[in-house]
């Protein structure tokens, strides 16, 4: 092999590479990529049923409802809309009425959310930044939990 | 009077930093020695400043010295000795002083043991690594003071966070900041070599050490928080290509890419520029994983806080060092003497390939980390990129490594004959496909993603040990000389088929806990049974504990295989009054390479509680792969050829070394 062509091989198989994780990764980001939004964002964009979306707000106060074989329905609200979960299996620890929780799972046919996977915050502090931001938008961004960040530091004494 | 010696220890180390960043690149310049000569004793000094300023928190943390701010925060009087000292490093203040204390300690190091480095190059790259300390010294000083008083003092601490109160914490964070910071020495290598506008195989067999000790530190660090994600989040997964984890496997992938591609520059004076690329790139993804873990655009366990000033601020220290680095790049690297080109069909060759698709799937991981905050920032879209993208880009681009693992070193410099390698992998190609076969055929049909993952994982085992065999000339030759050559054999071939072994072992654990775990949900009452392949859970009863910091309530669980008690298993909740939260305590029974994982649920008033329960099969072998590999690093580090500060060989010796 001349010097020539043996660069040509290289620069060849280098460029077939990239070429290759390239469309890789345009194929993978069409199709294995979930949106995230608010119960609002699910009324006016209608989002089709079937299709994986993430969604997050709060879990409304008193919608929690738990029935046999680990089965849970809940609200998740930013404050204007509010949309009907169903999951079933172990909810995170954090996981409580009027707290943060991000979804993921798909729309049925009858507004009611499937969850298969349900997150929620990881400490008292920590409110999910899409969380947040939808909230927000909505103007129900609660003074109360900004104080509540905000107060921390003056003590939470012993 | 501790905290501000430590917080004076820190701007002592400051100052030094500012001094070696700039006399010994004059001395150099001006070939004035003793100019030269101020770096390696600032350096160390510099390291005896910051190891002062770090002792300082960790005394401040084990009084519960509660008119710190930063020990406020995050530790509590009642808080376990350990929790005490670890938690230093378990907030974003501390964190970051760990950070600096492993980048001074590199420093330190290069320049004690960098006695063999030509003086210049010596001095240019102690000034380098200043630069980058100098930058977060100051980041630390200005926008993250540990040191910070509290006017009045309160009585009690807000606690550590308690999903960090884990052993891990001790081990994870000091590991992968190793790898992390270490990866820096191999940057600032590459930036005094392109300002001196020289470079050679030599400098690659002084980068190829440091680049190894830091790959060491890096795989054990992932490894170590893959595993402390598994037992503490209570979902039984152990990788979730949360971009945090990206943020730590990128460097990974680059690094691992650099030591391959050293090996190429190192014996055959070739891929020059594009060895000193991947070193700007493997501390570039590191200092990009800091940002990203500790500017708050993410929001993890691992943020700790967001403060936006913070954010710019590693954002300008990240666009100057890779801006910087990579515009003096572009200036200089047509002035390095290009090296030879090679056959396709090579050691090197195949080190290309290595390279290529290494560099390819980290890029994939990078565009997956990336694009979901590029297009929020631009557009305002949320999306998440999680496993089936990183599944549908990542694995594809690895297969072809995989299968190219065993070719490698089996693959003669200069030129290779791919026949004969192939014939030598014969054996090994053989029990993949039977086993791949024996696994289909077992499994009835089905997805064929088990049986070829373990066919793969099994050759790139098989393979690993094919080299050493073949080496020794086992079956060939009578067992004694067979055994005198593989004393003979260098360590880094030990170490190296060692690690292509741990990649393999990696594999086959990776592929049985995806392909075969088994996962059962149920709510229980005192007395009930839940069952998982012939293993019997037998619900007991709960049993209140108290804590030194937190109250627990235990599940007491009863395992039986085939009806004889084996063990008993207790996962708990714990319930941290000083912040108001719950973690979960999983507990794990591990029989052979394979574990049984049980985990609480809710408990209701009635007694009864929820448990996820799963069987992983050879789970195990997920972190024992990465442990092989590391300990294939460290032996090959060992080596007296690559030791640190080791002479050079003399040239007659290394002719007679035997070929890698």
């Amino acid at each position: 092999m001349t010097r020539r062509q043996r660069r040509l091989t290289l620069i060849a198989g280098a460029l077939l590479v990239l070429a290759f994780s390239a469309a890789l990764v345009l194929i993978a980001l069409k199709d294995s990529i979930v949106f995230f939004n608010s119960p609002t964002d699910l009324v006016q964009k209608h989002v089709e049923p079937g299709q994986r979306v993430r969604i997050g707000g709060l879990v409304k106060e008193g919608s929690l409802s738990r029935s046999n074989d680990l089965a849970v329905h809940f609200e998740v609200t930013d404050g204007a809309n509010s949309v009907a979960v169903a999951y079933r299996g172990l909810l995170p620890d954090l996981f409580r009425e009027g707290q943060g929780v991000i979804a993921e799972g798909v729309l049925d046919g009858h507004g009611m959310f499937l969850a298969d996977s349900v997150l929620a915050k990881h400490d008292e502090t920590y409110m999910p930044k899409e969380v947040a931001e939808a909230l927000k938008k909505q103007g129900h961004w609660k003074e109360d939990y900004q104080k509540k960040i905000g107060a921390i530091p003056a003590g939470k004494g012993p | 009077m501790i905290s501000e010696l430590g917080h004076y220890a820190l701007i002592l180390a400051l100052c030094l930093a500012l001094v070696q960043s700039c006399v010994p690149i004059i001395g150099a310049r001006r070939n004035d020695p003793v100019l030269m000569s101020v770096a390696p004793s600032t350096a160390i000094v510099q390291f005896a400043f910051v190891a002062i300023s770090f002792a300082a928190l960790i005394g401040c943390y084990v009084r519960s010295d509660f008119s710190l701010v930063n020990v406020f925060e995050n530790s509590h009087s009642a808080k376990p000795l350990i929790y005490k000292i670890t938690g230093v490093w378990g907030n974003h203040e501390g964190s970051m002083l760990l950070w600096v204390f492993i980048l001074s300690l590199f420093g330190a190091l290069v320049a004690a043991f960098g006695g063999n480095l030509p003086v210049r190059l010596k001095a240019r790259v102690l000034a380098v690594q200043s630069w980058v300390a100098a930058a977060f010294y100051l980041f630390i000083l200005i926008t993250s003071n540990p040191f910070l008083r509290i006017a009045q003092p309160p009585l009690e601490g807000r606690d550590l966070n308690p999903i960090l109160q884990d052993p891990g914490l001790a081990i994870h964070p000091p590991l992968l900041y190793g790898g992390y910071v270490g990866l820096s020495i191999s940057f600032s290598f590459a930036v005094a070599a392109l300002i001196e506008g020289r470079i050679d195989a030599a400098w690659a067999r002084w980068v190829r050490p440091w680049t190894l000790l830091a790959w060491v530190f890096l795989t054990l660090g992932i490894a170590m928080g893959s595993y402390w994600a598994y037992y503490t989040l209570g979902w039984g997964g152990w990788w979730f290509w949360d971009p945090v984890e990206n943020a730590s496997f990128m460097p990974w992938l680059a690094a691992t890419a650099l030591l391959h591609s050293a090996l190429v520059m190192e014996k055959r004076d070739a891929l020059k520029v594009w060895t000193v690329l991947l070193a700007i790139i493997a501390f570039s993804l590191s200092l990009i994983g800091t940002f990203l873990v500790r500017s708050g655009v993410l929001t993890s366990v691992h943020a700790f806080a967001s403060d936006p000033t913070r954010g710019v601020f590693i954002l300008a220290i990240l666009v100057l060092f890779i801006g910087g680095a990579l515009l003096l790049f572009a200036a200089r690297a047509p002035l390095l003497k290009q090296g030879g080109l090679f056959a396709p069909v090579s050691r090197e060759g195949a080190l290309v390939l290595n390279n290529l698709f290494l560099v390819s799937a980290c890029g994939t991981v990078l565009v997956g980390t990336l694009y979901p905050l590029a297009l929020e920032a631009l557009t305002g879209e949320k999306i998440s990129v999680g496993a089936p993208f990183f599944n549908a880009t990542f694995a594809p681009l690895f297969v072809p490594i995989l299968i190219a693992v065993p070719f490698g070193p089996l693959l003669a410099w200069k030129r290779g004959d791919l026949l004969g390698v192939a014939q030598r992998l014969t054996y090994a190609a053989a029990i993949a496909a039977i086993t791949s076969a024996v696994i289909f055929a077992m499994e009835g049909g089905g997805p064929v993603l088990a049986p070829f993952g373990i066919g793969l994982a099994l050759f790139v085992m098989t393979g690993a040990l094919t080299g050493i065999v073949e080496r020794m000339g086992l079956l060939r030759v009578p067992l004694a000389t067979a055994m005198a050559r593989a004393r003979g054999l260098p360590r880094s071939t030990w170490g190296a088929a060692l690690a292509h072994f741990g990649l393999g072992v990696a594999l086959l654990g990776i592929i049985g806990e995806t392909q075969w775990s088994i996962e059962r949900i149920a709510e229980l009452r005192p007395g009930q049974t839940i069952s998982v392949r012939s293993y019997d859970l037998i619900f007991d009863d709960i049993t209140t504990r108290q804590g030194p910091n937190y109250r627990e309530l235990a599940a007491h669980f009863t395992v039986r295989h085939q009806g004889q008690v084996i063990g008993a298993m207790e996962p708990a909740k714990r319930d941290f009054p000083s912040r108001g939260t719950a973690t979960t305590e999983t507990a794990l029974m591990t029989m052979g390479l394979s574990q049984i994982y049980l985990a609480l649920g809710e408990m209701k008033a009635d007694a009864s509680v929820a448990v996820r329960l799963y069987y992983k099969p050879l789970v195990l072998l997920i972190w024992i792969g990465p442990i092989a590999m590391a300990i294939g690093g460290a032996l090959s580090l060992s080596d007296r050829r690559l030791r640190v500060g080791a002479p050079k060989p003399a040239r007659s010796r290394r002719v007679l070394a035997p070929a890698e």
